[in-house]
């Protein structure tokens, strides 16, 4: 009856005080926290030491939150261009002329070949530029990303498959996200986070960034770079692509790359020692060097259009065969331009565009000064609150607050633990919670009245106070725990923010406001033997 | 001391004669609510209508708002709702979605950057393009109807069948009152108002399942109770409690509304309401339907199977 062995009164305090001593690094700032650590003596083991915190969530921090999504028509353009590329070259070694050239679907290529005995030689060629879809659990499954089929006419379509095409969209977003990162990490921004999110998206989460304006521009370009030949008049076998000058004219250029992007492996902005003018210097590989030292030997006098993104910015003439595998690219670019262009060149080109689907800023004003509406928010609730529970019930009030203070703690500590994220809806979970986690006590509280009002002796109506209310809290707080379950799997960031709150909150208030208070009150009612509910 | 009692003990009030009033009210207002929902809607926010939206703050005295409307109409971004808040120069602007797809979207931030930055400081600027929009409108219902769905399963395994009725019953009460606050105070409906709605479910459910509790508790203790004395005396004996939990939420949710910000403001407000309504419909529209419903049928009807009803 209400007896607590000293044993248990200790393992529910010290799960309490450590609890709360979870929270205790989220109080204090990163140096603080850096500083404190240092200062213990060394013979504290590190494990003992709380060092995980609450991490604050953009809105209360500010920055940005941008979301990027694979342009996947962009990537299937690509992809398709690949294949006719690939298509040309089997064709050529095949020596398979089709009828009408190399016609280019939205995903894919179509050839016709009437003839069926080179046909019968062209297709296993054909076949070799399919790849079968690996799963990496299943193993291969068999199916292949293109899909060849022939017409009795000689009509040879080959297409991306869907399953080849979305093997294709989580292959260009993982490749992205790296190329990503080491863009942002080229600039030296400060903590940022890069996440992927379902098949094709990047969510880019840089604190303290104001304007996201120049790391959309700096993710929002492919940079694919490509040293080619401008065409040579009557030339067939040639790509229109606009200049970067002269107003978006078209030039012909040959379709054959003699070295890109990926041949670098060193590119800084610079300036021309003769025009004064921003340019960018690079250094190519050992077989970029070669490939470019061969044609520009073989080319003197023509002119090279270096083309970046599928226009050409500048088409200067090979005076001279460039054999040590450095160069430069001028373009009338600003010296932003060319800070830009040379971190995207190191950090090498983008599978497909990235199209910003979401995006997010806060600045450090409003983070701050909800931060500030939040503290005060939650100290008058837990005013306002305390106050009235002990208005209503005198001591018991006073030991339902001592469970409610906890209960914040608690939510603290865990959070603390779990490294959560607080963002501004939480804040309001946290007030939200501080109103409804005293109803467990009230729940109780009423049944103990109306238990001893029944005629049950204090002691007796105390526990079947407890325990008849416990069913009940158990239900009230399971009812709100499905609302707050569903929400946190539906929501992002600050949303979930609010979810996490008031799922630990539901966690807590029932070991405080059952355990705690039931301990509380045990104590209380052996030490003072009362011959009445104080309330 | 005297210690304070908002609702007196042993009350015993006829709570269920009072459906002659509540009953009506509430089909007039779910009623009003359709039709206001169908005719004025709700004010969609970008999370759900997609579009851009900014927080502006004056550098120095008061915001313009006039000149601010006149230069962001000159922008060509279609019709921007400008609006001011607070008294120390703060300013919302809201662009609707712009055509040509998801890049489209950035243009209108970096005008407006371009044209307010010497005066203006940007709070808060957030952009939602189409595609993310449809997906969060699709997540928000899914959402509700999941939740609607979870807590049919919960009240089935909990409650007998008929509690359960008249429980689900009150939380579509509650959701559909709650939309309708939504569309009288043309507060933004975002994926916060979804969030305010879940937990308002969670309340509504809360308020209803300690009723019912107690509801199921004396139908095992008085077996021959008429069912409407049976309810009245239900919520008679957790009326202090209804009350007291109905205030302390009341009182958190007001410091939130008072101080917690603009951000929160909105939320609050819905909330509180969001607690007005449930507590009325725990007491006067889910107990009172269970007069209709019938509770001692399916008590009966489970009796010769066997079920444990432990009496007192």
């Amino acid at each position: 009856m209400l007896r607590y062995s000293r044993s248990k009164i200790i393992a529910t305090m010290a799960v309490i005080v450590i609890g709360l001593l979870l929270a205790v690094p989220s109080m204090m700032s990163r140096e603080q926290r850096l500083a404190f650590q240092n200062s213990l003596p060394s013979w504290v083991p590190s494990w003992l030491v709380p060092s995980r915190a609450i991490v604050l969530g953009l809105d209360l921090q500010g920055g940005s939150h941008v979301l990027l999504e694979v342009d996947v028509p962009d990537l299937l353009r690509t992809q398709t261009t690949q294949l006719r590329d690939d298509v040309r070259r089997v064709l050529r070694e095949a020596r398979v002329s089709p009828q009408g050239g190399i016609q280019l679907l939205p995903r894919g290529v179509q050839i016709r070949v009437p003839d069926a005995a080179e046909r019968e030689k062209l297709m296993p060629k054909l076949r070799e530029l399919t790849q079968p879809i690996g799963n990496a659990v299943l193993g291969q499954s068999g199916s292949r990303d293109i899909e060849i089929t022939t017409t009795p006419e000689g009509l040879i379509t080959m297409a991306y498959t869907d399953a080849g095409v979305n093997e294709k969209v989580r292959r260009a977003t993982e490749q992205a996200i790296e190329v990503v990162r080491r863009r942002i990490d080229i600039q030296g921004t400060t903590e940022p986070s890069i996440q992927r999110q379902g098949a094709d998206r990047i969510l880019v989460q840089v604190p303290g960034l104001q304007d996201p304006q120049r790391l959309k521009e700096l993710l929002g370009k492919t940079a694919k770079l490509e040293f080619r030949l401008l065409a040579q008049p009557g030339a067939t076998d040639v790509d229109m692509l606009a200049m970067k000058e002269a107003g978006g004219q078209k030039v012909p250029v040959e379709r054959r790359v003699i070295a890109e992007g990926g041949d670098l492996i060193d590119a800084q902005p610079s300036f021309d020692s003769r025009s004064n003018e921003p340019i960018v210097n690079f250094r190519f590989n050992i077989r970029g060097a070669q490939r470019f030292g061969q044609a520009t030997t073989e080319n003197l006098e023509r002119s090279l259009a270096i083309v970046l993104d599928n226009e050409v910015v500048s088409a200067p003439t090979i005076k001279s065969p460039i054999t040590g595998g450095q160069g430069m690219i001028s373009g009338r670019f600003t010296v932003q331009q060319v800070n830009d262009l040379a971190v995207l060149l190191r950090a090498g080109a983008l599978p497909a565009k990235l199209t910003v689907v979401e995006e997010r800023t806060v600045g450090p004003g409003l983070g701050q000064d909800s931060i500030q509406a939040g503290k005060m928010a939650t100290y008058v609730a837990t005013v306002l609150v305390v106050a009235f529970m002990f208005m209503t019930y005198g001591l018991f009030g006073l030991f339902a607050n001592i469970a409610l203070l906890v209960h914040v703690g608690l939510i603290f500590g865990l959070m603390s633990l779990l490294e959560a994220t607080l963002t501004l809806p939480g804040i309001a979970g946290i007030v939200l919670t501080i109103g409804t986690a005293v109803d467990s006590n009230v729940l109780i509280y009423e049944r103990i009245r109306e238990e001893v009002h029944a005629g049950r002796s204090i002691v007796s109506g105390i526990q079947a106070g407890f325990e008849r209310a416990f069913a009940t809290i158990i239900d009230s707080n399971s009812t709100m725990a499905i609302a707050a379950v569903i929400l946190f799997f539906l929501g992002s960031g600050p949303v979930r923010g609010f979810a996490v709150v008031f799922i630990l909150g539901i966690l807590t208030t029932v070991i405080t406001a059952v355990t705690l208070t039931r301990m509380m009150i045990a104590l209380w009612y052996h030490w003072a033997r009362p011959k009445a509910l104080p309330f | 001391m005297r210690l304070l009692r908002i609702w007196p003990e042993n009350s015993h009030f006829d709570f269920m004669s009072l459906r002659r009033f509540s009953f009506p009210l509430s089909a007039f207002l779910s009623l009003l609510t359709v039709v206001l929902l169908m005719t004025i809607g709700l004010n969609f926010g970008i999370d759900f209508k997609g579009g851009t939206l900014m927080e502006l703050q004056a550098k120095s005295g008061h915001a313009d708002v006039a000149k601010i409307r006149k230069a962001a109409d000159s922008f060509g971004f279609g019709e921007v709702e400008v609006q001011e808040f607070g008294t120390a120069g703060g300013v919302s602007l809201r662009f609707p979605i712009q055509q040509g797809g998801e890049s489209a979207q950035s243009a209108v931030v970096q005008k407006a950057r371009d044209t307010f930055s010497d005066e203006y400081e940007f709070r808060r600027v957030e952009t939602v393009g189409p595609r993310v929009s449809g997906e969060l409108v699709q997540s928000g219902t899914i959402g509700i109807i999941l939740a609607v769905i979870a807590v049919l399963f919960y009240l089935w395994f909990r409650f007998e069948r008929e509690l359960a009725l008249g429980a689900i019953f009150g939380t579509l009460h509650d959701i559909v009152l709650t939309i309708g606050f939504f569309v009288i105070t043309q507060h933004e409906f975002n994926m916060t108002s979804i969030a305010a709605i879940l937990t308002i479910v969670g309340y509504s459910l809360n308020e209803t399942v300690v009723v019912f509790d107690r509801t199921r508790e004396l139908m095992r203790r008085y077996k021959t109770m008429p069912t409407k004395e049976l309810l009245n005396l239900s919520i008679n004996t957790t009326m202090s409690r209804t009350v007291m939990t109905a205030a302390t939420t009341a009182l958190s949710l007001l410091a939130l509304v008072i101080f917690g910000g603009r951000a929160i403001e909105s939320f609050a407000q819905v909330m509180l309401s969001g607690v007005a309504i449930c507590t009325y419909s725990a007491i006067f529209i889910s107990s009172p339907m269970l007069i209709y419903i019938g509770l001692r049928s399916s008590e009966t009807a489970k009796a010769p199977e066997g079920k444990v009803a432990p009496a007192e």
